[in-house]
């Protein structure tokens, strides 16, 4: 599963000319933008998270109230954060592959 | 035990700011502890950052509360003890479990008020997992907070207010509404002629949010039931049943919920005792009109305490302040506590009109594929949970729990709760109140890893 998707499922109608705000998806370079949540810098450039657990199904969080816990991400450094109530910051870099796959 | 620990509110929505401005008027400094990063609560969240949007344009019909009770928390900020991205992860003994920063603290309190506010209720359905599917909240949070639209072409699908709120939201944002599928049958909103008496302005509001999509061309249609989601990777379409017919529609998001559920967690794990409520079709905290529960210096507000809505929160919040301060021997307001009393009575018959107007939908087991997945934490289809029931006699919804891990996972139950009652109740022939309720566990939410094991 290392396809990259660059479908972006959501879609920006404010806050378009905020200053970027670099990141990392599995080394590759993308920018979001100044008040973004993780969740919404990530979701802007790709169409999914994290794979769950069990299937490996994509996922893409659900609530983004920080109820349903569907949307934690994993940092380079391993930590582990919930995408859609941590806001983002430069150079983060996130991990969506699941670990043992190439 | 320390007889000047301050009072303490959970939450700063409409309730727990209403709670804290109350407390503050009669002379006290509460803290107010909220998970969130800005006040405001979910209906009058505040974005990340200003992006230029206007009241109005972020709060619609409701911009001049959202205006008002923004304006009064930020006037009280001098006044109280606010923490604000910090969660109650526990209660006992007393004491108030915090986490803030990747940072534990614990706080003793002697008077305390929950309003912990609601999330989305929602029911599984085939492909509700799959990236581009989200709660109608959600839909509304990523709008509100950070300015974006879930997808480009969106169908809205459920039951409640929010179905159409937002279906107007987004088609106002410029995003392009493929549908409104409305899981009720149409006759069902013959009732919002009985909500009228109670809000007519609130069901004049709702109705036409409903008449400007048509207006637009959006097909709104009655009685759906979801099939399945389109796409394998991420949302291509949906399929539905309206009437004896199956349809597809294109979209590349859908927004979805059957209105909220309280967050009582905390209320539980301080003690309270519950009922079981037909109209939210789930278990509450027993309160006397004003808040006050069995457990001493313990008050409840707001949607926590059961589904009302943002007036009834601001009602509710004064009123467990005013009860908590006349308790402590200090002088409330009596004439004040029965108007307010008597507001909370009314809106209380608007929820039972409007619940009418947009049902829950009951037959939802019998429709749902065996192979949809129940639990999206733990993956467990709706047909392993039966199975685990197959030649059993199990009754109660801890017991199912416990044998099939479904409502185990992260979220701790809130997205599977609904549904998994609905198959114990279904399979054995119970109603909801003889198959009881999940109890509250610590940590309500997550905790990071470092945390948990006590640091490095
Ligand atoms: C996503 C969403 C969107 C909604 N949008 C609308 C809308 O547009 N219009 C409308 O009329 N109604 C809306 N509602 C309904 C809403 O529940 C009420 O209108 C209103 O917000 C209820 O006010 P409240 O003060 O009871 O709770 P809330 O406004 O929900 O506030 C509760 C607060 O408690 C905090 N909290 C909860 N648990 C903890 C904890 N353990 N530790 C720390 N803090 C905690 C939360 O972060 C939150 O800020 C929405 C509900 C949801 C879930
Ligand atoms: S999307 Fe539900 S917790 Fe983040």
């Amino acid at each position: 599963m290392a396809a990259h998707h660059s479908r972006s499922q959501f879609q920006r109608h404010f806050r378009r000319d905020e200053a970027p705000i670099p990141f990392t998806i599995d080394g590759i370079a993308y920018s979001g933008r100044r008040g973004d949540t993780v969740l919404v810098a990530i979701m802007s450039v790709t169409d999914r998270l994290r794979q769950s657990e069990f299937t490996s199904e994509p996922r893409a969080g659900f609530c983004l109230i920080g109820a349903c816990q569907d949307c934690f991400v994993t940092l380079a450094c391993g930590m582990r954060v919930r995408a859609c109530t941590t806001p983002l910051e430069a150079q983060m870099a996130f991990i969506t592959r699941e670990s043992g796959n190439e | 035990m320390n007889d000047t620990s301050p009072a303490v509110v959970v939450g700063a929505g409409p309730a727990g700011i209403c709670a804290a401005k109350t407390l503050v008027a009669a002379g006290l400094r509460p803290i107010v502890i909220d998970e969130g990063l800005r006040a405001g609560g979910q209906i009058y969240r505040r974005p990340f950052l200003d992006d230029g949007r206007s009241a109005t344009d972020l709060y619609g019909s409701e911009a001049a509360k959202a205006t008002r009770l923004h304006r009064e928390f930020d006037a009280l900020l001098p006044s109280i003890d606010y923490r604000p991205q910090t969660l109650v992860w526990n209660i006992a003994d007393n004491q108030l479990h915090l986490m803030a920063n990747g940072d534990h603290q614990q706080i003793s309190f002697q008077n305390l008020i929950l309003s912990t506010g609601a999330t989305d209720r929602v029911l599984p359905f085939p492909g509700w997992t799959l990236p581009g599917v989200y709660t109608l909240g959600a839909a509304q949070t990523a709008l509100k907070a950070q300015g974006c639209t879930i997808g480009r072409k969106v169908v809205f699908l459920g039951s409640g207010p929010l179905l159409y709120l937002v279906a107007w939201q987004y088609l106002k944002a410029g995003a392009s509404v493929a549908a409104v599928l409305d899981t009720a049958p149409f006759t069902a909103k013959l009732n919002l002629l009985s909500a009228f008496r109670f809000d007519p302005r609130l069901v004049l509001i709702g109705m036409s949010y409903a008449a400007r999509l048509v207006r637009r061309g959006v097909k709104l249609r009655y009685n759906v039931r979801p099939t399945g989601v389109d796409g394998s990777q991420h949302v291509e379409g949906l399929s539905f049943k309206s009437g004896a017919k199956t349809h597809s529609i294109a979209c590349d998001a859908v927004a979805y919920g059957f209105a909220l559920r309280p967050e009582t967690q905390l209320a539980d794990l301080a003690g309270c005792s519950f009922r079981f409520d037909d109209r939210d079709r789930t278990w509450l905290p027993v309160t006397d009109e004003t808040g006050r529960t069995n457990r001493k210096g313990v008050y409840l507000a707001g949607d926590g305490s059961g589904i009302a809505g943002a007036d009834a929160a601001e009602i509710s919040g004064e009123l467990a302040a005013l009860a908590l301060i006349q308790d402590s021997g200090a002088v409330a307001d009596p004439g004040r506590m029965s108007v307010l009393a008597g507001a909370r009575r009314r809106k209380a018959k608007l929820r039972d009109a409007l619940e009418k107007a947009f049902p829950f939908p009951e037959n939802w087991f019998e429709q749902v594929p065996g192979e949809t997945k129940l639990c999206r934490c733990e993956e467990i289809t709706v047909s392993s949970v039966v199975d685990t029931l197959h030649g059993n006699d199990l009754r109660e919804l801890n017991r199912l729990k416990a044998l099939s891990r479904a409502g185990m996972g992260r979220c701790q139950g809130r997205m599977c709760s609904a549904a998994l009652a609905e198959v114990l109740s279904s399979t054995q022939k119970l109603t909801l109140t003889e198959i009881g309720r999940l109890r509250a566990q610590a940590p309500v939410k997550p905790l990071p890893l470092s945390l948990h094991e006590g640091g490095a």
